[in-house]
Order: C-alpha cells, then structure tokens, then sequence
C-alpha cells in the first residue's frame, strides 16, 4: 500500500469513529484527533490529497473537518540543500 | 551489608477490627481478633518453637512443637491453630512443653541425615534452628530400623528410601530430608493456586509428591518457587544455592519481567547473585513471584552478552569493536550529518518499556532538547497505548484505577482479552485466591485460557467471542445492563454527566446492540451473555482487568472506552474492589507512558502544544521546544521507507522482532543510514543496525520501575555493569558527545528533576522511597502517600465521560484465500520476544512457538498434532509446528512469538488501532497448509541474521 493510501486509510478510520458520535461533534473530533496526533509530515501529506487532489478517497468527515486541521509549516530546507542551492 | 532481616510471624495477620488483649510469659499485648496465639507472641517479640508454620500459608497443626500452656485450659494446644482470646495467659515455656518438644524433635532427628554439614541448607535450616531451640542434645532411636533417609538399610534396598528428583531446571526435591511439614503443599494451594503438590501414603510412610508420583518437570507445577521458599529443610532447594552457598547479603529490588512488579530480595555472595527471593513487603506481590523473577535471571551472565560498543558502515559489514569514545563521537557525527543534509526532523528514537524511568525520561530527553524534535515512541504503542486514549477520554487520565490488593475485595471480576496465569502470573494467584473464596468470574476470550476451568477456579461464563469483535460483545453487555434497567443511577448522576449517560444508553438500548442481535457476528451465544451480564451490575463489587487482547485491535481505543463505559454505568469506580485494570505486558510500560515517551506529550501526559508546560522544560533545559507532534514508531517507518527519516536511537527494544508486518519494519530500517541499537545482545533490529552500544540489566543499575498499578518501585545495583555502563550513563554520555551539558552522578538526581516538572510524581524521591517502600502516583501534596485507588471522590476530568461505541468490523476479513483468524498471545516461562528468557532454563517449557488449531480445522487440511505447517497472511508467510486443541473454536488459531525464527509478526498486517496506531495484532486472516520445513523468508532470514552478527577478530556469535 502506498504511503498516501494510507493516510486516507488512517483519517478514515478516524472519521469512522466520529460518525458514531453525536453529529455535532464530528468535524472538531476529526480535526482536534490529527492536531493531537499527527506529524507535520503526515498532516502536509493528508493536505496534498484535499488541496491538489480534490480529497479523493476522503471520507467526508474528514473534508469537513479539513479547514479546523492547522496547517503546517512548510517543510524544513535541511542546512544541505541551501549551502549547495 | 547484612540480609535483609524478615520476620516469620508464622501465620497470617488476621484482618479483625476487633482488638483482644491477651498476656503471654508476662507480656500483655493487643492483636486482632482471630491472631494465632504464635502470631501473638511474635508480635511481642516472643519466638515460640516451630517446624510447620509459617505466615505464608495458613496453620495447619501437624509438628507439634509450638505448643503452649494456658492457664485455666487443660492440655498443651498448639499455638499456631489457637486463636488470641481476651484475658488470656499463656506461658510458652515450662518444664512440661520442653521434655515434649524435646522428644517431638528427637523423633524428627531419628530419621532425618545428619549431614549438616555439607548440606545445602547449613546455616538455614528451620530443622536445624528448632534442634538447637530446644536443646536437643542426644537421639536414642538410630537408623536400623524404619527409616527415609538410606538407600539400603541392612544390607537391603530400604523400599522407604527415594532418589532426589533433579528434573527441574532451578529447584531438586530430596526427598530424604522431608519431615513432612506439608508447608510446600499448602504454598502451592494457597499462595500460587496450582494445587501440584500432595501428600502420598499415611503416617510414617507420608511423603511430598508432585501430582500422581510424577517428577517436578512432567507436573502441573508452574515452578513458581512458593513451595521451595515455604520448605523449612533441605528438601526443596534452589540449586543456585546448592552450587554456590548460602548467601550473605541481600537488597531489595524489582523485578524486570511483566508489568505486576514485584519486589524481590536479591540474595548475594559478593557480586554473584545466589538467588531471588520475594520480598514478603512488596506490596504488589506480597512475597509471591512467578518462574520468570525468581529463577529466570541468568541471562543476565549469559555468553551472547555483548560487552564492547561496536560499529560498521554497512549493515552487510561484520561488526568491528569500538571504544565506547569512538562509539560516541561516530553515533554523534552520523546524527548530525543526517540533520544537516535531511533536516532536524529526520532523526528520532524510541525509549523502552524494559529500562527504568530515570533512563526512558533522559531518551525522551536527549531527542526533545538534543535533536530538536519530538519523534520519541516507545513499545507501549504497540501494547498499551489504546489504554492512554481511551482511559484519558473517559475518566481523564491514562491509569488503571486500583491496586493489586483490590482484587482482594472484588465479587465479580471480568477478564477480557488477557491471561494472567500465563501474563501476570502473581496476579493471577491472587485473582485465584479471591475465586476460591466465592467471588464469581467471567471470562471474555476467543481462547479457553487457564482460568475458566483450572483446579478449585471454574468461571461462571466464557464468552468465546470471535477475534476483533470485543466492541460487540461489551457493547451488547452494557445493552442488557440499560434495557434491564440494572445501571447505577445514584452513581451516574453524582459522578458523571448525566445528559452524556442518557446519550449513551439510548444508543446502546438500540436493537441493533441486543445479544440477540449481534451473536451471529460475536459467536457468543444471547442467553450466556444477558446472563453475564446480569451478573456484573448485581454480583457486588465488580472489576474488569484486561490485557493486550483488547488494545491491540483496529478499534482497541474503542474498546477501552466500552470497558470505562461499563464500570461506570454499574458504578463500580472509585473504591476497593472494583475498576478498570489494564494488565500491562512489559516491567516498565506504565513507567515508560509517564515519562513523556509518546510524540505528542511531555513527561505526565501533557501536550507538547500547550505552551506553559513546554516553558517549565524549556527554562529547565534552555532549549526551545518544537511544538509539533513527532512521528510514532509506525509513522516514522512510513517517513524512512519515503526518505524522510534517516536515523534512529533505539534504546532496550527488538522492534523488528516485537512489531508487525516484520517486512515493512525491515524496509523500514533498511533505508535508514544510522540505526543504533542498545541492548544486552545482538537482538534481530541490530540486524540492521550500525552502531551497538551494549546495555545493562536491571542487576546492574538504579532506578524505578512503575508497575500496572501505578507504583514506583526502586531498582537497586547489586552488581558492576559487565558492560561497564549503566544504560543511563550510556545516554548521557551520548547526549554530551552531542553537545548538550548534562551532568548526573546518580539517578536519583533525574528523579529529582522528574519530580520538579512532573506535579503527579512531586513528592517522589529516592530518600522518600527508601522510607516508604514504594507509591502509588499521583503522589503529591493532595496524595502524600501516594494514590492506591483513584477517581475516589471525582473523576480526575471532572465528571466521567459516557462515550458511544459503534463497532466497525475491522478490514482484515477472512475470505477464501485466508479463512481462519489468527490470534495472538504469550506463555508463561516466556517473556516478550524471548530474547532474556529463551537464554534461561526456561526453554525447558517452551522449545518451540506452536500453532493451536481446533481438531476440525486440523483435519479439514490433513493436519496432525506435531506436523509442520505453513501460516500464511496476505503479509507473509511462516512455518511452525501444529499443535491440535479444542482450546480454540473453529475457524481461529493461535501462536505465541517468543523465538525469532517463527517469525509470527511475518504473518501480522500494517492495519492498526484507529486513535492510536496500536497495531492489530490480535486479528489476522490466514490459511494454513501442511509444509515440511522453514519458508523462504525463514531461510533467507537465518542467513541474514548469521552474517549480521558477525564481528571481527571473533568466531561468530552463537544465537
Ligand atoms: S514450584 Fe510452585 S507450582 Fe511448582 S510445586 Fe512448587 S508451589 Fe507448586
Ligand atoms: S518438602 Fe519441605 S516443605 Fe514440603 S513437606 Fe517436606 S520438609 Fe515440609
Ligand atoms: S514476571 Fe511478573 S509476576 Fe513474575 S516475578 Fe516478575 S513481576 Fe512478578
Ligand atoms: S508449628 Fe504449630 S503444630 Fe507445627
């Protein structure tokens, strides 16, 4: 499984739970559940699949959720790559 | 140095309110009611002569030499089964009782050998000590007539006489110095529950016999020690002592196995440990250990240890012997390396669950202030971590809720998805104990574990649930608990929100939730389960106590929560006897969560993003603090095998062995360019490592463990380090080669600072648990002594949370190419991924991973019992030997993953626990086939391990 499979396949899961829940507590679940849980690197990862491919695979929970998740940083650029740039 | 002093009061206390005073040779003195008469005068400091008693077993009365005379009573009754009364005068020495006991003592003589001398127990021998009590001087009777104690008695074969028994690895039973006291037979009754020992024969022809005239080793015995330590003589003895002597100092420490922590006083001669006994004070094991703590500890001076730091440029390299400098400054360089040319965040570790708090916080450290990230994990991920989530959510904090002597207290206990007498084996005894005295158990697990039916212990119910549907089967218990109307309402309204309870019910009342309803899905039949269920919310003092088969599932968090759920709706938090009890695996789990070993929290459970807790760390260590979560142990194998993470500290833990989908954790840590090992052997992540930093044990170092109870319990040095380290002195040597100022001289000075940042651990100290033994966080000004029980007079969120719990069927579904359901678990002579005890006698109980297969499924693929076979999953594939057993229903097997060359975690998928990325250990689809000898990767693997553990200038090390 790729590793953007499973990004959808985690942030699913997590929506699955929050659908059980009360409805009003859905989108804030999802979103606080990633801001607690999930590294930059995944969260930008789970941002490609909403922004730059118009969430496919997403539950829907999870694109309701999307504009609570913070968004992270920018990469870092490693000292490296700006000595040789 | 002396022996640590233990008094044998030689029955139990008595546990009256009701005081009685009494006066014994002119002492008056006040006891509980029910206190033996020897208790008493013990208490008084009065030793009253005796061979049968001791006050680890009840009295039983059979040597007759504690007698005692009463005034106003005819007779000479003997004190260990005479009862205190108020007034009472005893004299526990007159003419009378010392010709009595005199003769009593020169009948025990007359057929006992009298070589003292070179006996094993010379110097501690109750025997021994009660000859010289009372004055024995002479022995009329010799050995020419009826006796035990020659092989030939006048020129014949004395039928009487019998070999000593030696099959057991750790204990030999002699049976000719037994003076058939029946302490040993009483200490497996009562204090272990195994009930392995008898009496044979009658009157002179009496003797001690494990099970039906069988050795120690063919037995039911469990070889827990309790009856070797209960034996007065020779006859059952430690061959550690037999080999080395007695030994002539001890101090008190803990054990490094499963997370009940026990206390043990390590017995010395020097620096050699002669033997581990438990320590009768410890509060969590009260003096009772299993065969992992006792014996199991000679791993610890095994050959495979390494002992010099190592390093290699490619994995494919033969390992090249090091100074530690140079293991430091290249680990430091590689690190730095890796952050300048793939950035801060490329680089993390992982703390162990096996290693003490003092050391998991400086990990924690090292990689929060040293590397400037948060990606720190630990091995509690892949067991205990739903526990965290689910527990904070519902009653606000990632605890069990009791202590062990709970158990004491409890009428109906739940055990779902563990099996102590295999996992948490002193539990287990004292869970046995309170079913022999009526308490009612219901037991939840896919496998008929020892417990539903054992000798004396017969569950009320076993719900045999189908692997992965625990949130059916809890859920629909709390349906019948709601529909019937049997929840606790005083309680929810006083304690929780009552507006979330009613939400809850109403969702668990739905149909859709009944017995009736879900066991086509559960396989557990409605009728069993309304009954159980009935049961729990009316038997009294309800307790559940569950392990690692209900985390590790794709809704483990979920299931928790259901768990939280139930005690709360039957009111049964909060006070002795009752709550929610996680049996952790590891020594240290508990330890290792509080410790701020996760990625999202610093140490006592508080999120990195909140910016007052993050200043407290960052004043103290003058960095600044990312206020990013870091990447768990799964994530971070995802980011090595995308190229984003590149290097990795890992600190006492074999995650290739113990975590899942052993491919993906290989690719993972074959694409990292610095992996670093630290443990006692070259264990199969050092597969793939590049640096090796020997470690240290739990003999050679202090610290603390925290147990499944929450209790702090001091780990005492006993002996130098053979590496020379102390693992965390290795870390700090390593931070410093990193640059970082760290100072410590004892890790009692990183306590202090625990308790400095951490408010649940402010008043720990290693002063104060030298005073007090051990304690119970949260242990601060509100709980000076600590928290034996919490959530007493409000939950720590404020009001408990009622939580609805939809089960999600998990996606790993059996279907043609994979029809049966694996499921997974542990034994009880082995500990985790082996690699201590499979370097113990231990191996004598568990040579081998076997598969357990029901007799249907076996015979549907031409299996037989003892036939190899091949274990496949859409993950891999594996091959172990059968073993055929109704244990399991249909349609499920089972294995354990104690060896590395079983490779069980081949077999288990990537899919993980929804909240917590716990992974699904306990469900896999597989198929199984008849195969005659190791798979492809098994060879492939074998290879790979014999070529990674070669080291320069040495023959290759021995697995
Ligand atoms: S070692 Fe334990 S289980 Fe074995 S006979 Fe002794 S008390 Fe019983
Ligand atoms: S083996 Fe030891 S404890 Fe057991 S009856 Fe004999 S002397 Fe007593
Ligand atoms: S392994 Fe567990 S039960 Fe056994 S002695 Fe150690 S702490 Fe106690
Ligand atoms: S100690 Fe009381 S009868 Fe043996």
């Amino acid at each position: 499984m790729s590793e953007g499979n499973k990004i959808i396949r985690m942030a699913n899961q997590i929506a699955t739970f929050f659908h059980s829940q009360p409805a009003s507590e859905g989108p804030g679940g999802v979103a606080t559940h990633i801001n607690k849980f999930w590294e930059p690197r995944m969260r930008r990862q789970l941002f490609d699949i909403v922004d730059n491919h118009g969430g496919e695979g997403l539950d829907s929970l999870v694109l309701k959720a999307a504009p609570l998740i913070h968004r992270p940083k920018p990469a870092e650029v490693p000292p490296a790559a700006t000595v040789s740039a | 140095m002396s022996l640590v002093p233990e008094i044998d009061f030689g029955t139990p206390a008595a546990r009256s309110e009701k005081m009685v005073t009494l006066t014994i040779d002119g002492n008056e003195i006040t006891v509980p009611e029910g206190t033996s008469i020897m208790r008493a005068s013990m208490e008084a400091g009065i030793k009253v002569p005796k061979l049968c008693a001791t006050d680890m077993v009840d009295a039983f009365g059979s040597c007759r030499l504690c007698l005692v005379e009463i005034e106003g009573r005819n007779g000479t009754p003997a004190s260990c089964t005479t009862p205190v009364a108020p007034g009472l005068v005893v004299h526990t020495q007159t003419s009378r009782l010392k010709s009595i006991r005199k003769g009593v003592m020169e009948l025990y003589i007359s057929d006992h050998p009298l070589d003292c001398l070179t006996c094993a127990a010379n110097g501690d021998c109750e025997l021994q000590d009660m000859a010289g009590a009372v004055g024995l001087r002479d022995v009329r009777y010799g050995y020419e007539g009826d006796n035990h104690v020659k092989a030939r008695s006048n020129g014949e074969t004395n039928a009487r006489w019998m070999p000593k028994d030696e099959s057991n690895p750790y204990f030999t039973y002699d049976p000719s110095k037994c003076i058939v006291c029946s302490r040993c037979v009483r200490a497996c009754e009562e204090v272990q529950g195994t009930f392995a020992l008898t009496i044979e024969g009658r009157g002179f022809d009496s003797r001690v016999s494990p099970g039906m005239h069988e050795h120690f080793l063919e037995s039911e015995c469990v070889s827990c020690g309790a009856c070797v330590q209960a034996c007065p003589t020779a006859t059952l003895t430690e061959k550690s002592v037999i080999e080395i002597g007695q030994p002539e100092h001890s101090v008190v420490t803990t054990c490094a196995y499963c997370g009940v922590g026990c206390s043990f006083k390590a017995e010395m001669r020097g620096e050699e440990l002669v033997r581990m006994v438990p320590w009768k004070d410890g509060q969590a094991n009260r003096g009772h250990s299993c065969v992992k703590g006792r014996f199991a500890y000679g791993y610890s001076t095994h050959r495979d240890r390494i002992l010099n730091p190592m390093i290699r440029e490619k994995i494919t390299d033969p390992w090249r012997e090091v100074t530690w400098e140079e293991a430091y400054a290249h680990t430091a360089a590689e690190f730095r390396r890796i952050q300048y040319q793939y950035g801060r965040d490329s680089i993390g570790g992982i703390t162990s669950s096996r290693c003490t708090n003092e050391e998991t916080y400086l990990v924690q450290k090292l990689i929060r202030a040293g590397f400037g990230n948060n990606n720190v994990d630990t091995c509690a991920r892949v067991c205990h971590s739903p526990t965290g989530y689910g527990l904070g959510q519902t009653f606000g904090t990632s605890a069990g809720t009791q202590n062990f002597d709970s158990v004491e207290h409890t009428d109906v206990v739940i055990v779902i998805g563990a099996n102590p007498t295999d996992g948490h084996p002193v539990f287990a005894s004292r869970l046995k104990k309170r079913l022999r005295q009526g308490a009612k158990l219901i037991v939840i697990d896919p496998r008929r574990i020892d417990l539903v039916s054992s000798p004396h212990v017969q569950a009320s119910y076993h719900l045999p649930l189908r692997p992965g549907t625990n949130v059916a089967v809890v859920t629909a218990l709390a349906h019948v608990i709601v529909t019937e109307g049997l929840y606790d309402e005083k309680f929810i309204r006083e304690r929780c929100d009552w507006s979330e309870f009613e939400d809850w019910a109403a969702f668990v009342a739905e149909p859709r939730h009944s017995p009736e309803e879900t066991e086509a899905l559960t396989g557990v039949p409605a009728e069993m389960l309304r009954a159980a269920a009935r049961l729990f919310a009316t038997g009294g003092n309800g307790s559940i106590y569950y392990g690692l088969g209900v985390t590790e599932h794709s809704q483990g968090s979920t299931t928790v929560m259901a768990i939280a759920n139930l005690a709360m709706a039957t009111g049964n938090i909060g006070r002795e006897g009752v709550g929610v009890n996680p049996l952790r695996g590891q020594n240290n789990v508990q330890g290792s969560c509080d410790m701020g070993s996760f990625p999202h929290e610093l140490p006592g459970y508080r999120h990195i993003s909140d910016d007052s807790t993050r200043e407290i760390f960052e004043k103290l260590w003058g960095v600044t603090l990312n206020d990013e979560p870091g990447l768990r142990i799964p994530n971070m194998l995802d980011a090595a095998v995308e190229g984003t993470f590149k290097g990795i500290y890992i600190q006492g833990e074999d995650i290739l062995q113990s975590d899942p989908d052993t491919k993906h954790v290989s690719a993972g840590l074959a694409a990292m360019e610095c992996v670093v090992v630290q443990d006692l052997f070259l264990n199969e992540t050092a597969n793939y490592a590049h640096v090796f930093l020997p470690g240290s044990t739990f003999l050679e170092k202090d610290g603390t463990f925290t147990n499944a109870e929450r209790r702090i319990n001091r780990v005492r040095r006993v002996m130098t380090p053979k590496n020379g380290y102390a693992d965390w002195e290795v870390t700090q040597n390593l931070a410093q080669a990193m640059g970082l100022g760290w100072n410590y001289s004892h890790p009692a000075e990183i306590m202090d600072e625990i308790a400095a940042t951490t408010p649940s651990f402010a008043l720990v100290s290693y002063d104060y648990l030298d005073k007090v033994g051990s304690v119970q966080w949260p242990c601060n000004e509100k709980h000076p002594l600590g928290s034996p029980i919490m959530h007493t007079d409000g939950f720590v969120r404020g009001r408990g949370k009622f939580i609805r719990t939809e089960y999600v069927a998990t996606d790993e579904k059996t279907g043609p190419r994979f029809p049966l359901l694996l499921t997974t678990g542990r034994i009880l002579s082995q500990y985790n991924v082996g690699a201590q005890t499979r370097r113990t006698d231990n191996v004598l109980w568990h040579e081998e991973d076997r598969l357990e297969m029901h007799p249907h499924d076996a015979e549907n693929r031409g299996i037989r019992d003892g036939d190899w076979v091949r274990l496949a999953s859409r993950a891999g594939e594996t091959t172990l030997r059968a073993l055929v057993t109704d244990r399991v229903s249909p349609g499920v097997v089972y294995t354990t993953f104690h060896h590395p060359m079983t490779q069980a975690n081949v077999i288990t998928t990537d899919f993980s626990d929804w909240a917590t990325n716990c992974p699904e250990y306990k469900v896999t689809a597989v198929q199984i086939s008849p195969s005659n000898g190791p798979s492809d990767w098994q060879v492939e693997y074998d290879e790979l391990s014999r070529q990674s553990r070669r080291i320069k200038g040495k023959l290759e090390a021995a697995e």
